[in-house]
């Protein structure tokens, strides 16, 4: 059931494609978000939802009200979208109270004072500010103000709520907890997300579907799981977490890690895809990495060259041929010293293409 | 190994406010060594006191022998003549004047000749990987380069020992990574003592030989080295202070400690010593889940996928607790629980603390 | 202390020194003067006496100059407020065309000495012989002049053309450094743009906004140039042409003397409580406003207004700047005032004459440049010196002169000239009255505040740890001083030192209360000229600062756009 639906959705400032038609349907209810570096586009499409970019071409929708088309000449602006929106730098206003600031919707609605008062204060209630809703927002700390935010933005009963980074000016521990109430609000409002973030961990926690993008072009949607466990290119994996490209070549029938003089373990099995291939990756994640011994038939074989105790993990970089490889194992889970020879087994080698 | 600093009964105010209090500390040549704590400790009052910034109200500092600074006698050297190299958090590196002579002043300043001056300097620029960028201005670079003439800078006279003052703590987390093992290796490679001064604990586990645990009110809780520190804390501030730390408060019935107000039993040998309420501290990755018994029976309250790490919110009668397992292994051990689910934990390791040390911490 | 003990090596005894020398060069130049004048507006016969201080502030003559004041100001800061916001609104938040050019445009008044201003518009619209006016009454055939500028309407409305600046600059810096998503999140929220407008903008640059009108009105309760060129011939007279009246009538008597301290008294007052206030509503009302990532703010799009309000912007530039201007430099090429200005009746002559014959125009150049170029160099020497004190160093008693820091800024320029006087004409030993020097120490003491300023914001761009980076790599306070600061904050200094070199030429408040036949600078010999019936020579000679003005501070535009890249 898709309720928000961007179609063929593209953006151009002067020469430069900033969204390259973009196709997105988000379902009534669904936490989607949007995930890339900066500058990759996230945050001019959601300021096209929004209202306050123009489409240079294809249309924006939610249920059955046309929002943007410039081929039609339409254009709702934001003030009548009726969207909820939450912004990185807070954006409360600080000559009004907390209370000012989340009933300020409620009034330009012209609802009745009773109403205002009893939808401003449920608001509070979700965002545990009652206490504080006679204070001004300069005296609240960083989540207190975002916390106002999501007030203000909750008190009109959006639909669709628009979070813009909003959690990216916290400090981490406070990040994580806004991250448990944000869903949780969620579940509470039912209203539908589309949240936008360059932080990976953020958007699998919360989203139900994710968009990865790269440069203005949709680079792949799906859930968490199948994003991390599946990654459709080696931006996609390399985005999501800690990764290692390591060089491999063919030398006759067997694959050698660059400037290595041992072939890969017969346990390492190269997809039929990368034969034509004269040079390719194999793609990591540091933590699924083990330390093995010379005898395994899936031990590459490795030199440690820095070990460093961080606490929980031990991080290794372990220099194979000319390349180099990150390799996190548990505080206590076996592993060599600095300078010694070691043994690596790839528990989920991906394999890409030099130029995918 | 003889101690190349020595902080003897050191005091330090501001007004009414008492920041340093009878500290003691001996750092040893060659060694690199850290003081950690949370910020506003007095952690940068004591490295500014070392480098001659500050004097002490009391106490006595000796670098290299020599009393630099010391209330009794009233004696004082002034930083300039202390012979130290100093990286600032804000890379202090001065924006009028090129990589090479911001790397080339101490130098100068020691009135080296020309030729010497520019041999070295050169040299320093190739090792902290700034060929070809001295004609440049700090403005012309970024963070990461900006901190390379700051180390430069600190390095090229041959100090007896380099203070890091928050170094890191400007760049961005890629680059605070790299810089960390940089530092690191160019302090085996110099040979020098390197006291570091940080808030960020994984930077100073990765980096030190020995570190000292600062708390809020500049007293020092361990010295150790970072195994030992990690490992056997000397209290709940220690713990707490290095990583994510989960705290279970147990009831005692029979010289059995139980969960809470609960009827499970902490399966783990019981505290040693006297308190009058205990609680168990121990790590995420302390945490064993398991699907059947034995165990402490828990609910999971939240299940949270992070990407590399499932993190789980797991309720234990009243108690409350977070465990992180591996994506992977969770998905092949069929450990990804979903929310009210029930799970049975194990421990690895367990702390036993005070449970008068919880209240101080959380206040 | 236990650190009382450890001096040795420690410089200490230097900042002692230098602490002593600014707090020195602070009381000599400014508190001292000041608390003269309160002493004397106290004191009669060295007792207390507050029973007469209030005789004579109720006088009919000093209570109708002290209401003057009052009415000037209120109606000039009402009037700057609402036309510099206004501008400042649609160059930052509309799409009017020419946008960044226009809002250079609107800072062009700032150059234009208001008395230089008064001085073009008693041409134009004095009541009778105002080109204008008869003009006006030749065209309809009446008698009744357009508009008389000698009121209190024409003196608030000149002072408001040439003072809204103040405005326009704080509040466009506010609505350009404002989070965007402020408004956006109005928008979302369900706001129009007028709706947010009143609701979220105006509200959030208020305080800048207030500080602005504050500034004006301080700036305006001590503003003698336009009532004196204005007012004086209707007998308006505000606190400070009162204050010139009578020090300059009775040439010194005691009563005039009363008078004159005691009306500076009020004006001292005056600026204590708009400079508190000011800080009232800087400190409490300074939102927190800068934000994260920016984007282009709203604009209001202004549609079929853009092009009559642009023409209305340029309407208002040409007739409140390059009209005067124009009027200014033709008068000042007729050879009697009061000749139609036709081009058969304009020539260069006057210009000639002021700049290489006439020697009362050509010392008072000479004068200006040369004390200017004094007072800039030595308070710029002072300010840095002064500054660095407070910005950077810790030292006991510093607290003293921060206080004394504060002064400059509160001390309007009649009050720092009457001080000056009863300071410097020997009742102390010293008499330099009479003398350039006199009018160098008041200039000193004038433009200190603007030095301070320059200074101590340069030096707080100058990071602690630098200088304690090259104390660590083996320099010594002097050597760190040397190698570090003073590069640092040369840019600083340079600009402090136009920041006083060219207000100093146009100066008029202070000098025409302490100047000599021989000691004439270019704004009192402009106005004595005016005064005198030679209308010709006074304007050449404006037309002639003005040039000077110009062509400076496309220096200084070209200094700092050079120190920017």
């Amino acid at each position: 059931m898709s309720y928000i639906r961007l179609v063929n959705v593209t953006k151009r400032f002067g020469d430069v494609t900033a969204v390259d038609n973009l196709n997105i349907e988000i379902g009534k209810g669904e936490c989607f978000s949007m995930l890339g570096p900066s500058g990759c586009g996230k945050t001019t499409t959601l300021r096209m939802v929004a209202g306050f970019e123009d489409l240079s071409d294809g249309e924006v929708w939610v249920g059955d009200r046309l929002l943007s088309s410039p081929k039609k000449h339409h254009y709702t602006p934001p003030e009548n979208r009726n969207f909820g929106m939450v912004f990185q730098a807070f954006a409360v206003w600080p000559h009004m109270s907390v209370y000012e600031n989340v009933a300020f919707p409620l009034r330009l609605r012209k609802l009745p004072n009773a109403e205002i008062e009893q939808r401003t204060k449920d608001a509070l209630t979700a965002t545990n500010l009652l206490k504080a809703a006679n204070d001004s927002p300069a005296d609240l700390s960083g989540g207190g103000k975002q916390r106002v935010a999501l007030a203000r933005a909750l008190a009109i009963n959006p639909d669709v709520m628009l979070l813009d980074e909003p959690l990216s000016s916290l400090d981490p521990h406070l990040r994580e907890e806004m991250r448990f109430e944000i869903k949780d609000l969620q579940r509470k409002y039912g209203f539908s997300i589309i949240y936008v973030t360059h932080d990976q961990s953020e958007a699998m926690a919360l989203s139900d579907r994710i968009l990865v993008m790269k440069l203005g072009v949709m680079q792949q949607i799906d859930s968490p799981l199948d994003v991390y466990n599946n990654p459709k290119n080696k931006f996609v994996f390399s985005f999501i977490g800690v990764s290692s490209f390591t060089d491999v070549v063919w030398k006759g029938k067997d694959a050698y890690i660059k400037g290595s003089e041992h072939k890969l373990p017969s346990g390492l099995i190269v997809p039929e895809r990368m034969k034509a291939e004269e040079m390719f990756n194999l793609a990591s994640r540091p933590t699924e990495i083990r330390f093995t011994n010379a005898n395994d038939p899936n031990g590459v074989r490795g030199h440690v060259i820095r070990k460093a105790f961080l606490g929980e993990i031990v991080d290794y970089l372990v220099k194979i041929g000319d390349q180099e490889v990150r390799v996190q194992i548990g505080r206590r889970d076996p592993g060599p010293e600095a300078d010694e020879t070691c043994y690596l087994h790839f528990l989920r080698p991906f394999w890409y293409k030099v130029n995918e | 190994m003889e101690d190349i600093i020595k902080v003897e009964g050191v005091a330090k105010g501001y007004g009414k406010h008492q920041v340093l209090q009878n500290l003691d500390i001996a750092i040893k040549k060659g060694e690199c060594f850290t003081l950690l704590g949370p910020s506003g400790c007095g952690k940068t009052v004591l490295i500014r006191l070392i480098a001659g910034h500050e004097v002490p109200d009391e106490g006595k500092i000796i670098i290299d022998e020599t009393v630099v600074a010391d209330s009794a006698s009233g004696e004082y050297i002034p930083p300039e003549r202390r012979g130290l190299g100093i990286v600032f958090q804000d890379y202090a590196v001065w924006p009028h004047m090129t990589v090479y002579e911001n790397i080339a002043y101490p130098l100068k300043m020691e009135k080296r000749p020309k030729e010497e001056i520019n041999e070295l300097v050169m040299k320093m620029i190739d090792v902290v990987g700034m060929k070809g960028l001295d004609k440049r201005l700090p403005s012309e670079l970024s963070g990461g380069q900006q901190q390379r003439v700051a180390l430069a800078r600190a390095l090229v006279a041959d100090p007896s020992v380099m203070l890091l003052d928050e170094p890191l703590s400007n760049l961005d987390a890629n680059l605070r990574e790299e810089m960390r093992f940089e530092i690191k290796a160019l302090q085996r490679k110099f040979g020098i003592t390197v006291l570091f001064v940080t808030h960020d604990q994984e930077v100073a586990l990765a980096i030190s030989d020995r570190l000292a645990i600062m708390d809020a009110t500049g007293k020092i809780r361990q010295i150790g080295n970072p195994y030992e520190i990690f490992e056997k804390p000397a209290d709940l501030f220690v713990f707490k202070f290095m990583g994510i730390a989960n705290f279970v408060h147990a009831t005692e019935k029979n010289g059995k400690f139980y969960v809470g107000n609960g009827n499970q039993e902490i399966p783990w040998e019981g505290p040693k010593g006297k308190a009058a309420k205990w609680v168990a501290g121990f790590r995420p990755s302390d945490v064993e889940i398991h699907r059947e018994g034995p165990g402490l029976k828990g609910i999971i309250h939240r299940a949270n996928f992070l990407g590399a790490t499932m993190d789980y919110a797991i309720d234990v009668d009243d108690q409350s607790l977070r465990t992180e397992i591996e994506t992977h292994t969770a998905i092949n051990n069929d450990l990804m629980f979903k929310e009210g689910e029930e799970c049975y934990i194990t421990f690895k390791a367990l702390h036993w603390f005070d449970a008068e040390q919880l209240k101080e911490v959380e206040e | 202390m236990a650190n009382g003990t450890i001096k040795k090596d420690s410089g200490f005894g230097i900042a002692q020194v230098i602490l002593f020398i600014s707090i020195a060069i602070l009381v000599i130049f400014v508190a001292w003067p000041v608390l003269l004048i309160l002493f004397n507006a106290f004191f009669v016969e060295g007792n207390f006496n507050s029973m007469d201080f209030y005789k004579v502030l109720t006088e009919p003559e000093t209570f109708q100059a002290l209401i003057n004041s009052l009415i000037i100001a209120s109606m000039t800061t009402v009037g700057s407020t609402i036309v510099g916001t206004f501008f400042a609104w649609l160059v930052t938040r509309t799409d009017l065309p020419y946008k960044t050019f226009m809002k250079s445009l609107f800072l062009v008044p700032f150059m234009l000495p208001s008395f230089i201003g008064a001085l073009a518009w008693k041409m134009l619209l004095s009541p009778h012989s105002g080109y204008i006016n008869k003009w006006f009454m030749a065209t309809f055939n009446t008698t009744e002049p357009l508009f008389d500028i000698y009121t209190y309407y024409g003196i608030s409305c000149v002072e408001v053309m040439y003072l809204f600046p103040f405005v326009f600059i704080q509040v466009c810096g506010a609505l350009e450094r404002m989070d965007p998503t402020l408004e956006e999140s109005a928008r979302i929220s369900g706001a129009g743009l007028f709706t947010i407008t009143r609701k979220i903008t105006i509200p959030l640059v208020l305080p800048s906004i207030m500080s602005g009108a504050l500034l004006i009105m301080l700036y305006s309760m001590a503003h003698f140039g336009t009532v004196a060129v204005l007012g004086i011939e209707q007998g308006i007279y505000n606190i400070p042409t009162l204050i010139y009246e009578k020090i300059h009538e009775s040439a010194g008597s005691f009563a005039s003397i009363r008078t004159g301290t005691v009306l500076a008294t009020v004006l001292i007052v005056s600026a204590a409580c708009i400079i508190w206030a000011q800080q009232k509503v800087l400190s409490k009302g300074h939102y927190q406003i800068i934000g994260g990532k920016s984007f282009r703010p709203m604009e209001l799009k202004l549609r079929g207004l853009r092009y009559p309000l642009l023409f209305f912007c340029l309407a208002y530039i040409g007739f409140t700047i390059l009209l005067p201007t124009v009027v200014i430099f033709m008068v000042g090429g007729v050879e009697t005032y009061g000749l139609p200005l036709t081009w058969e009746n304009l020539s260069l002559d006057n210009y000639k004459y002021i700049l290489f014959e006439y020697d009362v125009t050509r010392d008072a150049i000479f004068n200006s440049v040369t004390l200017g170029l004094a007072a800039a160099f030595i308070t710029m020497f002072a300010g840095v010196m002064i500054s660095y004190v407070i910005v950077k160093m810790k030292v006991r008693g510093k607290g003293i002169l921060e206080f004394l820091g504060m002064l400059p800024f509160s001390v309007p320029g009649s009050v720092i000239a009457l001080g000056v006087i009863l300071a410097w004409s020997g009742q102390f030993g010293i008499n330099i009255y009479n003398t350039v020097w006199i009018i160098l120490v008041s200039y000193i003491a004038r433009y200190m505040a603007f030095s301070l300023k320059a200074n101590s914001a340069a030096l707080e761009q100058v990071h602690d740890s630098l200088m304690e980076a090259s104390r660590s790599c083996g320099a010594s306070m002097w050597q760190s001083l040397k190698d570090i600061v003073i590069p640092l904050v040369r840019p600083g200094m340079i600009s402090a030192f136009f920041l006083i070199f060219l207000p100093a030429l146009r100066e008029l408040t202070v000098s025409i209360m302490l100047y000599a036949p021989t000691t004439r600078t270019i704004g009192v010999a402009i106005y004595t000229l005016n005064e005198d019936g030679e209308t010709v020579m006074s304007t050449a000679l404006a037309g002639i600062a003005l040039i000077i003005i110009v062509l400076g501070q496309m220096f200084i535009n070209h200094l700092t756009k050079k120190a920017s890249e």
